[in-house]
């Protein structure tokens, strides 16, 4: 073996940093690869998925739009894996807020309240806190699994959503079609910028990612959530009560779940659909580990993921790429992280004879 | 009820737990290692993709098996690059993992959506299947059925009656002890790695070939994550891992015999019980604490290499 692997003394900064980018730079290098593979131009391809979505101010839009409620969810993750505490259910989470928030909508279909979009954001945060109790709840009173729990709960939740609009929740009028009604405008967020579709609910993620950088760095709460993520023994013994934690953990990634939900109907979608979200729920996962989960990070890690979003999209409109490429993107990307995270704790030493034969 | 509508439930029940059994062993093995790969679903996945290319192109039973296989491992060997090489986090490689096969599966299976394949033969054992009801309950499945009850007996039989497993058990409950008795502990845990692969990649072509002989995006249908629920079902003993399975087969076409019997409940909510019920299960079965902390593998989850130490 020429190649040593040697702990560092100390984790290395500057790589906790670097790794982020080297993942990303080896999935844009996966990318061309890939699009060779599909005999496709690997630069006519890289440009329609990676820089055509984005070339002008809508496109820049479209951007903000898909990264809302990955960042906010993965915020809200963060909090929880930084003390071990796995919520995999944002996506059944978002599909409660979605369902809670276009209830709101649909009953109050024609009024012009202002109150509407408040109250649809707020009882979006209650279902998407109402789902992720459940898990909570069973991993503090019987030790269930939380994984495995609010996993499940995601098929239920989609199923549910699915059952109300075809059911209860359908639009009358619609022709059967499994949808609800087209929202008021009182029950949709305003666009932010004319000549794109940016609305108010991108600016109010941004500031979910904000509370969340002061809840998590500033805070006393997100000190023992890491306390407790490093050494959980440390934290038993200084007394921080760890089911306290796992309620948090869960709850802040089920209340930024549920915003979101609420915010993608009241948002880009305007109605009430079998399906909310295309993932974002288990890309959110992806963008708070790849955001080094610090709010900060998730901020830019969530645009990334955004990008490989529209560009699936692009790609399969301007060059027939299949759109299934996306989750192979993210989940090389996610690859690629943990494997350069190995570069944080060790280095690579090369062996050098004169040490061998001493 | 009639009987025998309650024997063909039976028989079905086996049918649709095999895809279980397999998976579930296979992460046994596993786990007993010390590692938790959570990529179950992720490798059903691409196996059951795999599995249906080979047999749509070849027809061979034998190629696909192989091929379901191979893709399964192949998923795995990742994940032990990753966690067992690299020491990457346990939780978030699987997850990793898992989606990445999603991805994938989808991608490989684009020009096979909705194909249809003819299934596998059943393989009724001469004279056996003869008996009246017993027959047909036990002794007329297809190879792969058969195959899962074998899978059964060879790890049982492994994990408790060789040295080998006995290693392997060592490996999963004290791997710094297994080292400083000249085991090699990564090399061990990648062998059970690439073990549970295998299975719930056959577990996959299964689903895909015999099962449900039809490709459709995402099939696998949340059936690898119930496979992990189902270790902690069974405490980390095979015979009750089998068990399980077939109460999940159970559960999982309980919902169309519901509605086969005129009861009129929306197909969506009842689609909602395997879910629901592994809940239950996981609630019931971890409430014991104390049969918990006895079975499961003392160093589950957590990174070893000695290196580190």
């Amino acid at each position: 073996m020429f190649v040593r692997i040697e702990p560092r003394p100390e984790p290395s900064r500057v790589m906790k940093y670097c790794s982020p980018l080297i993942a990303a730079v080896l999935m844009l290098i996966s990318g061309l690869i890939i699009f060779t593979l599909l005999g496709k131009d690997p630069v006519q391809a890289f440009h329609a998925f990676f820089i055509e979505p984005i070339h002008d101010l809508y496109g820049i839009g479209e951007l903000f739009i898909k990264a809302a409620p990955l960042m906010l969810i993965g915020t809200g993750l963060a909090i929880g894996f930084r003390a071990n505490i796995w919520n995999i259910g944002a996506e059944g989470q978002m599909a409660l807020g979605a369902i809670f928030g276009g209830y709101i909508a649909i009953i109050f279909h024609g009024s012009s309240s202002h109150f509407i979009l408040p109250l649809m954001i707020l009882c979006g945060a209650i279902g998407g806190i109402l789902w992720a109790a459940i898990p909570a709840l069973l991993k503090t009173v019987f030790n269930a699994n939380e994984i495995l729990v609010s996993l499940m709960l995601n098929y239920v939740a989609l199923l549910l959503l699915e059952f109300l609009v075809h059911g209860p929740l359908r639009d009358p009028n619609g022709y059967g079609f499994p949808q609800s009604v087209l929202f008021s405008d009182s029950a949709m967020l305003p666009i932010l910028i004319e000549g794109t579709r940016l609305h108010l609910g991108v600016l109010i993620s941004i500031i979910g990612v904000g509370i969340g950088w002061v809840f998590l760095e500033k805070g006393f709460t997100g000190y023992q959530l890491q306390v407790a993520g490093l050494a959980q023994k440390a934290a038993t013994y200084a007394g921080f009560k760890y089911k306290k934690l796992i309620w948090i953990g869960m709850l802040s990634g089920g209340i930024t779940a549920g915003i979101a939900g609420a915010l993608e109907i009241a948002g880009p979608i305007g109605q009430l659909l079998p399906s909310v979200s295309p993932g974002y729920g288990y890309a959110a996962i992806i963008v708070a580990f790849v955001g080094r989960l610090h709010p900060g990070g998730i901020f830019l890690s969530s645009l990334l993921m955004a990008l490989l979003y529209l560009g699936g999209e692009s790609g399969q409109m301007n060059l027939d790429l299949p759109s299934a490429v996306t989750g192979i993107f993210q989940g090389l990307l996610l690859f690629y992280l943990l494997a350069a995270d190995f570069l944080i704790h060790y280095r690579l030493r090369l062996n050098s004879r004169q040490r061998e034969n001493g | 009820m009639d009987f025998a509508i309650f024997i063909k439930i039976l028989i079905a029940a086996v049918a649709a737990g095999t895809p279980f059994v397999y998976a579930a062993l296979g992460e046994l093995v596993t786990e007993k290692s010390g590692v938790l790969n959570l990529g179950v679903e992720g490798m059903m996945l691409v196996g059951a993709i795999t599995g249906f290319i080979a047999m749509a192109k070849t027809g061979s039973l034998l190629l696909a098996v192989g091929c379901g296989m191979t893709a399964g491992m192949l998923m795995a060997a990742i994940f032990g690059v990753l966690t067992l090489t690299l020491m990457a986090n346990q939780v978030a490689s699987g997850l990793a993992l898992t989606i990445f096969g999603i991805g994938l599966s989808a991608f490989l299976g684009l020009k096979y959506t909705s194909i249809a394949l003819p299934g596998i033969p059943e393989l009724p054992i001469p004279l056996l299947s003869d008996i009246p009801v017993l027959g047909k309950l036990f002794f007329s499945y297809d190879i792969l059925v058969y195959g899962s009850l074998a899978l059964l007996a060879i790890v049982s039989w492994f994990l408790y009656k060789t040295r080998a497993g006995l290693i392997l058990r060592g490996v999963g409950e004290a791997p710094k002890s297994a080292h400083a008795l000249g085991y090699n502990v990564v090399r061990i845990r990648y062998i059970a790695v690439l073990f549970g692969g295998a299975m719930a990649g056959l577990g996959g072509v299964y689903l895909s070939v015999a099962y449900t002989p039809v490709w459709v995006e995402g099939m696998v249908a949340g059936r690898g994550w119930v496979s992990l629920a189902l270790v902690v079902f069974a405490t980390w003993r095979p015979l009750r891992v089998l068990f399980g399975a077939y109460l999940f087969g159970a559960i999982t076409i309980a919902q169309f015999h519901i509605q086969g019997l005129g009861i009129d409940i929306p197909s969506q909510l009842l689609s909602m019980l395997p879910y629901l019920a592994t809940i239950l299960v996981l609630v019931v079965i971890s409430r014991d604490l104390t049969a918990i902390r006895l079975n499961s593998p003392a160093s589950l989850g957590i990174t070893y290499h000695p290196e580190n130490q």
